[in-house]
């Protein structure tokens, strides 16, 4: 790793460090790293939306290239409609036209119902229903196993299971008797399924943590203290003692700070 | 405040240090631990090795850097898999930050499919893989919907370019290549709207098969797709990736963040039979004081 890749390197280590830092509290290291990210990420995906959209999609069409020449040289003119109707879009900002903004918003949110609805209703709702109620049948019920993910079984625990958490949520009848039953039986599905998506969510974070672990040792420590590199010089242990120090320096700010509080509680 | 009481009001601090001391350790202690590997993932391997040379995989590295701890691994160990079996890849992303990680691990692959390499003890003979030939990148184009109905028409509409500026009808890949009916496959690497849209506006508008690699937050959300057969696949989080991994007997960062993993759900749970002996403890005594 050459010197200007460990300075980078160095300098997402000490950004993934202020991220973590906000697990004690928040703080001006957490604050920066924010900061920056959330204004690098618009940047970056401005100048992406404009190269990869506006310029192509729209600016590319309406010339040659010539910017005075914008439309005149066109040999795809009706792009002005959809570039106009964007432009629409921009009233939002002013109090006396932003009423002009309904048109664009008005033809995009009709064409993203007419989109979504069908494909919606037949891939989310139709082919789950037809799913949960179609593989149940005796020459079938147990499969290769008890709890065979294939066998009817299951399918048979997925149908009474959707009923049940169904009915939890039918509040016009009182939640009472074999309905009551069943509507607990409901609130028992429901708690397995947070209780799975929760699993999967701990797996996940503790998996970001460990990515960051495996990144912080891999491609920064070990490359600061690695003497065997030919192009490993001085500064790579200095730059990590240098955030380190920094850190320290943070921490005992910091308890300063407490006790100082502590020896005047009213301020 | 009681025992039970204190159990119940554990700074938060407390735990995050544990955790941070325990995948610490775990870290720098070298062991493995045995990889069970469920029927959805294993489907996944299976259908890839099942394709002959030359047919083509549409992978779609549809993430930002938020996710790349748990997908990336998947990425890695997919494309291994694939150019191992001499079939070719479309990448594309729909992710507004991903390009830039595509075009590294692209290179990271090529890199390393030019050594020799032994996998479940069959030798791979090293060999160049050629943009273009052996693999195209489409690039990136905002509104995925749009994108994914495009590529159903004509993968030229949305992307008449690759990423690299070079026209689709230049690149030999691309020969007789229309839609997704050339396309073997389509696994999808996702995390958030993205994997819903190609099961709906994708796998439920042009039939393709269709296999999806989500984040843990999500696995939960998409076992009933595969229930209805929309898709045949389903890798959930880094547990997903370490699986393919030692499918695919090609241990990376996943499998190597298992063991890691065990000890800090070890923690966690811990910490919950903690609190909930604690809350039960004190309603228990709150009820026998008649508070």
């Amino acid at each position: 790793m050459d010197f200007e890749t460990y300075l980078w390197t160095s300098l997402a280590a000490f950004l993934t460090l202020a991220i973590f830092s906000f697990l004690y509290k928040d703080n001006p290291f957490y604050k920066f790293a924010e900061h920056l990210m959330v204004g690098t990420a618009t940047g970056y995906f401005s100048i992406l939306l404009w190269h990869n959209s506006l310029y192509p999609n729209l600016f590319a069409k309406l010339s040659d290239g010539h910017w005075y020449k914008v439309w005149l040289d066109s040999s795809a003119p009706w792009y002005l409609i959809p570039g106009f109707l964007g432009a629409l879009m921009w009233t939002r900002f002013s109090k006396k036209y932003s009423w002009m903004s309904r048109w664009p918003m008005a033809l995009y949110i009709g064409i993203s119902a007419g989109l979504a609805v069908p494909l919606e209703m037949s891939n989310r709702v139709n082919k789950q229903l037809y799913a949960m109620m179609s593989n149940i049948s005796w020459e079938t019920f147990i499969g290769s196993g008890l709890f065979d993910p294939t066998s009817a079984l299951s399918q048979l625990i997925v149908l009474v299971g959707a009923l049940a958490a169904l009915s939890y949520f039918f509040f016009s009848k009182a939640h009472t008797g074999a309905f009551g039953v069943l509507a607990k039986f409901g609130i028992w599905i429901l708690m397995i399924g947070f209780g799975a998506s929760f699993g999967y969510t701990v797996m996940a974070r503790i998996s970001l943590f460990i990515e960051r672990v495996q990144f912080l040792n891999r491609s920064w420590l070990k490359t600061a203290f690695d003497d065997a590199n030919p192009n490993h010089s001085i500064w790579f242990p200095l730059i990590f003692w240098l955030i380190v120090v920094m850190l320290i320096a943070y921490i005992a700010w910091e308890i300063v700070q407490h006790l100082k509080r502590r020896e005047s509680p009213a301020a | 405040m009681t025992i039970f009481e204190k159990m119940m009001a554990i700074d938060r601090r407390w735990v995050f240090l544990l955790l941070a001391v325990v995948v610490v350790g775990t870290y720098a202690v070298s062991f493995q631990i045995p990889i069970r590997i469920n029927s959805e993932v294993r489907s996944i391997y299976e259908f890839v090795g099942k394709l002959q040379p030359g047919q083509i995989v549409y992978l779609g590295i549809d993430y930002d850097p938020s996710m790349q701890a748990e997908l990336h691994p998947m990425a890695y160990a997919i494309m291994e898999h694939c150019f191992r079996k001499d079939l070719r890849i479309i990448f594309c992303t729909l992710s507004q930050y991903g390009s830039g990680m595509v075009d590294a691990a692209i290179h990271d692959i090529t890199d390393s499919m030019k050594l020799d390499q032994t996998y479940h003890g069959v030798a791979y003979k090293g060999r160049e893989l050629v943009n273009g030939v052996d693999y195209v990148f489409l690039g990136y184009k905002p509104y995925f919907i749009l994108q994914i109905l495009g590529m159903g028409q004509n993968f030229r509409l949305p992307f008449p370019i690759d990423y690299y500026g070079r026209p689709l009808d230049s690149l030999p890949i691309m020969n007789g290549v229309i839609n997704y009916k050339q396309v073997a496959c389509v696994i999808d690497l996702s995390g958030g709207n993205i994997t819903d849209a190609w099961v709906s506006y994708g796998q439920g508008r042009f039939n393709f098969p269709l296999a999806l690699g989500t984040t843990g937050v999500m696995a939960a959300d998409y076992y009933p797709y595969l229930n209805s057969g929309q898709i045949f696949g389903l890798m959930g989080g880094l547990l997903g990736a370490a699986q393919y991994e030692q499918l695919a007997d090609n241990p990376g960062p996943a499998t190597d963040g298992m063991r890691i993993q065990v000890f800090a759900h070890i923690v966690i749970i811990a910490f919950i039979v903690v609190g909930n002996v604690g809350y039960f403890t004190s309603r228990r005594r709150r009820a026998t004081e008649g508070r």
